[in-house]
């Protein structure tokens, strides 16, 4: 393991019901990198996703960041990172501002922009007072993936990030992400698309997991 | 560290105005059940107000079970369950807001409803006083401890049953303190023992739940 790894997965392995979802996955993250979590449906990508976010404990193996155990350490941890699930956690009787709102009281890193202009960003303009229940799948997600830009988290783990999104919403994304990474962030992704991003770094799931 | 708090509290009392009609339900329920009473068994006053203590008691357990179990079902289903349990804020003082927040809800409407509910029961005039002091501490103590069996059976699909089943012995104290200082007072005996004994058990769940509920949540959660 490398001086620089800011963040590394030692050896994790995941059992559920005496089932090995996977077992020995390691990597080491530097300040910059962008890891895609590749694999086929059941794979366990959102598993590995949630265990890198402490929201499911693995079953043996390690989670080091700037060079602590992120699980005894975890105040720490937590206030660096940002965890985006399949699951977008609004509240549908909420309009976007009121979730952007009280998310980010619950994480409060954050910088001092206001959440209606971070919301007109994600093309939500107009849309920011109305419940998310009659906002679009996609609308929804943007509403969701505003809170990329008021966190000051270094790491960023996002499970299907671009799912519902339409051609343009992938692109200005992408942009986001590859900016958070010049910044020195770190980006941990899942997706079944292909991703415009130059230097990726791939994370194949399988029975053996190995980075590429 | 405040901050988190206040956040949950005003999200969940915003959220619950914004929904009436759920948050409506239990006293509702409560409300129909006791109007029922009369008509079902007898109007006549000496014998209502022979068994209005009991009554209101038990309805008001019953309404505050009903609607304990969604204290943190629809955060578990929409993701936000999981920004909390990942939130750098204390996860206990998060789920004191929520617990707080279904008690404005859902037990302190129940407490202000019992007086006029104990006037159609035909309950003495003793009985009123004691009736709200108990309703008072004693919903904050059901949803208090309701809250600890609500977080450990919130990933379960059916976990309905499974809850009333943990938390029914522990609502069982509530229910015996609570309407038996009604009756002592209609009786003309004092009210301070069972009283206190509602205090003490407010005291102990306050001091004990968040920390149950934030473990048992994160049990859930790590399934």
């Amino acid at each position: 393991m490398s001086q620089a790894a800011v963040l590394s997965l030692d050896a994790i392995a995941f059992e559920r019901d005496d089932n090995l979802l996977f077992s020995g996955v390691s990597v080491a993250l530097e300040a910059g990198d962008i890891l895609q979590v590749e694999g086929p449906n059941g794979a366990g990508k959102t598993t590995l996703l949630r265990i890198i976010a402490t929201a499911l404990n693995p079953t043996v193996g390690r989670l080091i960041w700037r060079g602590e155990d992120a699980l005894r350490h975890r105040q720490t941890y937590l206030q660096n990172m940002l965890f985006l699930g399949h699951l977008p956690g609004l509240k549908q009787s909420l309009s976007p501002v009121e979730n952007l709102q009280w998310w980010r009281r619950v994480h409060p890193d954050n910088t001092s922009l206001e959440s209606l202009d971070v919301l007109a960003r994600m093309g939500l303009r107009g849309y920011e007072d109305v419940p998310c229940y009659t906002l679009s799948a996609g609308q929804q997600r943007r509403a969701a993936l505003a809170r990329l830009l008021v966190t000051e988290a270094p790491l960023w783990v996002l499970d299907e990030p671009f799912t519902a999104i339409d051609k343009q919403g992938v692109a200005e994304l992408e942009g986001l992400l590859v900016q958070h990474a010049e910044r020195g962030g770190i980006v941990i992704l899942s997706t079944h698309q292909d991703v415009g991003i130059p230097h990726i770094r791939r994370l194949q799931l399988t029975d053996m997991a190995r980075v590429a | 560290m405040g901050q988190g708090f206040l956040a949950i509290l005003r999200r969940d009392v915003l959220l619950a105005f914004r929904n009436r009609g759920e948050i409506a339900n239990p006293v509702i329920f409560f409300f129909i059940v006791v109007t029922l009473i009369p008509l079902g068994l007898t109007p006549e006053a000496s014998r209502l107000a022979e068994i209005a203590p009991g009554i209101l008691w038990v309805m008001a357990l019953l309404a505050s079970l009903l609607s304990v179990e969604g204290l943190f079902l629809s955060d578990y289903r929409d993701g936000t369950l999981e920004q909390l349990v990942i939130s750098p804020q204390p996860l206990y003082l998060m789920v004191l807001a929520k617990i707080l927040a279904h008690w404005l809800i859902s037990g302190l409407p129940l407490t202000l409803l019992a007086p006029v509910l104990g006037m159609m029961l035909s309950l003495p005039e003793a009985g009123y006083f004691p009736l709200v002091l108990g309703l008072l501490m004693g919903t904050a103590v059901l949803s208090l401890v309701g809250a600890i069996g609500a977080a450990l059976t919130v990933a379960l699909r059916k976990g309905g049953l499974l809850l009333s089943l943990i938390v029914m012995p522990l609502y069982m104290p509530v229910l015996i303190f609570g309407s038996s200082a009604v009756q002592r007072s209609v009786d003309g005996f004092s009210i301070e023992g069972p009283m206190a004994v509602m205090g003490a058990l407010l005291a102990f769940s306050l001091l004990i739940s968040p920390f149950a509920t934030a473990g048992a949540l994160r049990v859930s959660m790590h399934g």
